[in-house]
């Protein structure tokens, strides 16, 4: 068991900064999700974290021990790579007991340990198979196992599940997040797929242009998002964001005539409000029907209110034309409202 | 179209590329088969029919045994040792390097040269006492060889410069197969624990060898077809101490006009190489592809 703590890290390339300054810790045990925008530095900060790169300033320690300056076979880590990284000239058992053999661990030792992977993952009879031979999720298999059987406390995992189709993909999470518990490994994930970060991570760190946005349980992020840039990347469809027109009585969905939804006055903000929250009723916010998305369980309607395009996520097909006059309304707890230049969360005055 | 209408346009398709490889390839390879069975015409006798009598004489000349010798002593160093710095100059130029561009270009350099003009480079680099080799020995009292003229050093003279040429030509295939390998497999054998020691052995030459089993085949093509420095430097000399199987080809084929004897001699060397050529890939292909 490992906590890891991240002070001040910064990365950069010439003049870029991929990571800016961030810092954060784990508790040990804990799975935390880094998710982001590609290009967001999340990928270089697991890297950072391995010892693949160097960091330009800051501190990375690992269960209370400052591995800053320790190259990555030094920190007693493990790592799964994106691409996987399976050696194609060695089969499955030797790929995983790649690290081992190394280290130097008997052969025997290394004999128990793979039989012990190897059944945890199901892969024991594919041990003699090359990479080549091996199907995607296979692949992932041994890669996760050439992490395991190192029995490091930190196992960092670079968007292992990428290269999955969407069925294998959700049994991997499942089977990930179940490993991890119960080997009791902290485990750091990085993904830009927002549904694996909050389905399958304890604490998710959301990131973007090398800076935290929000650092908390995946609930958090959903009910109170720090940021619009938060608000807008966490759900499915994301949050409505809606710019507002002052009024006297208080603030009213732009181009509209109101009702009144935001507060007087004060700093212009905007509104956030999610798309399962909307309800269609006969009071509240006049609207037109645009388009409606039909997806099975569910529908996305899109509704013109004002100048501004509002979704609205209703069970089941109901059926709207386009055009057809509605009312939108939503109860006051679901309305999250962000200032309008730095987009920051402002919990209601 | 009809399918006999395809076969046909095929055909004709692939014709000119057959006509070109029959004419000059398979026609000459079995009239030479074919050729050393007869006697060499000379002036009015034509040649007659004298079966393995040509073999025969081989078997029974010391000039094909040493030339055999001499050529398997020039390819078992020619070989490893250009290959092995190969390797070495491609791991060097293939690292983060100031001047890369112009240490992997003068690598490069020799294998532009003619080796005729490597020839000539070197015969000035071996020339007694005021040559550059002869001079850096005198530095260590060593002074007054004559490297080519003395059968104990002339064809490691020879190998010398074979080795110099052929490692900046196998350095660029190596080159390329370095920059093939995924940084990652590098990055997940650090994280490991692996050495460097353990990364090269272990992951970067097993992941070199269908590379290395490629050219190796050149080189062995190499080694058996690289004779030019011996017709322009010693002429197989002193005492043939430098005759190598081409070489001596040659000289038997345009020297002395002993065609059918050439003739002979080349069908030999024919099958030599093929018997290679089929160990390496029948038997070392399989095992170094991993795909």
């Amino acid at each position: 068991m490992a906590d890891i703590r991240v002070e001040n890290l910064v990365k950069s390339w010439g003049g870029l900064r991929a990571v800016d300054d961030i810092s954060f810790d784990t508790r040990a045990g804990e799975f935390v999700a880094l998710l982001g925008p590609s290009g967001c530095g999340k990928s270089t900060t697991l890297r950072l974290i391995a010892g693949l790169d160097a960091v330009s300033a800051g501190r990375v320690v690992l269960a209370g021990r400052d591995v800053t300056a320790l190259p990555a076979s030094k920190r007693n880590l493990s790592m799964v790579f994106q691409s996987y990284a399976l050696f194609p000239h060695l089969n499955v058992a030797e790929n995983v007991t790649f690290g081992l053999s190394v280290r130097g661990v008997p052969k025997a030792g290394q004999a128990a340990r793979l039989k012990h992977v190897a059944d945890l993952l199901g892969l024991a009879a594919l041990l003699d198979r090359r990479p080549s031979q091996l199907s995607g999720g296979q692949q992932q298999r041994v890669a996760l196992g050439r992490a395991l059987i190192a029995e490091t406390p930190i196992c960092l995992l670079d968007e292992p599940l990428s290269n999955l189709d969407a069925q294998l993909r959700s049994e991997m999470r499942n089977e990930i997040r179940s490993l991890q518990q119960r080997l009791g490994i902290t485990m750091v994930f990085v993904t830009h797929d927002q549904t694996e970060a909050m389905s399958m991570a304890d604490r998710v760190i959301l990131m973007r242009q090398g800076r935290i946005e929000q650092n908390g349980a995946p609930a958090d992020l959903y009910e109170k998002p720090a940021s619009v840039t938060v608000a807008k990347f966490i759900g499915t469809p994301p949050m409505n964001i809606l710019a507002l027109d002052a009024r006297e009585g208080g603030a009213v969905i732009a181009g509209s005539a109101g009702p009144a939804v935001g507060p007087a006055g004060g700093r212009p903000v905007v509104l956030g409000i999610r798309p399962e929250h909307v309800a269609l009723g006969s009071g509240g916010l006049p609207a037109t029907v645009e388009t409606t998305e039909y997806f099975g369980a569910d529908s996305i309607i899109a509704c013109r209110a004002g100048s501004q395009r509002v979704l609205v996520r209703m069970p089941g097909k109901p059926s709207l034309d386009k055009g057809t006059a509605v009312h939108l309304s939503w109860p006051r707890a679901a309305a999250h409202i962000f200032d309008q230049e730095t987009g920051l969360r402002r919990d209601a005055a | 179209m009809t399918a006999s209408r395809n076969a046909l346009y095929g055909a004709l398709l692939l014709l000119p590329a057959a006509v070109l490889l029959w004419v000059f390839t398979y026609q000459p390879i079995l009239a030479t088969l074919g050729n050393s069975l007869y006697s060499t015409p000379r002036g009015r006798r034509a040649s007659v029919f004298v079966g393995l009598d040509h073999y025969q004489t081989m078997i029974a000349d010391p000039v094909f045994w040493k030339a055999l010798t001499n050529n398997a002593i020039y390819a078992l160093t020619t070989i490893p040792l250009s290959m092995a710095l190969a390797l070495a100059m491609a791991l060097f130029v293939n690292a983060k390097l100031r001047g890369q561009g112009l240490v992997r270009m003068a690598y490069f350099t020799p294998t532009v040269l003619p080796m005729v003009a490597v020839a000539n480079i070197w015969m000035f680099f071996y020339a007694p006492d005021y040559g550059l080799v002869d001079q850096v020995l005198g530095l260590f009292g060593g002074g007054g060889n004559n490297l080519l003229g003395s059968k104990e050093t002339a064809l490691g003279a020879l190998i010398v410069i074979t080795i110099w040429k052929e490692a900046g030509f196998f350095m660029i295939f190596y080159l390329a197969a370095l920059q093939q390998i995924s940084p990652t497999l590098i990055e997940a054998a650090e994280l490991e624990g692996a050495s460097r020691r353990q990364i090269f052995r272990r992951v970067t030459l097993p992941l070199l060898m269908p590379t290395t089993l490629f050219i190796s085949i050149n080189a062995v093509i190499g080694a058996v077809r690289l004779v030019d420095h011996v017709i322009a430097m010693t002429k197989g000399g002193p005492d043939n101490a430098t005759v190598l199987l081409l070489f001596y080809v040659y000289q038997v084929g345009f020297a002395f006009w002993d065609t059918g004897y050439a003739a002979a001699l080349t069908a030999v060397l024919l099958v030599m190489l093929a018997l290679i050529a089929l160990f390496q890939f029948g038997y070392a292909d399989k095992r170094v592809h991993y795909r």
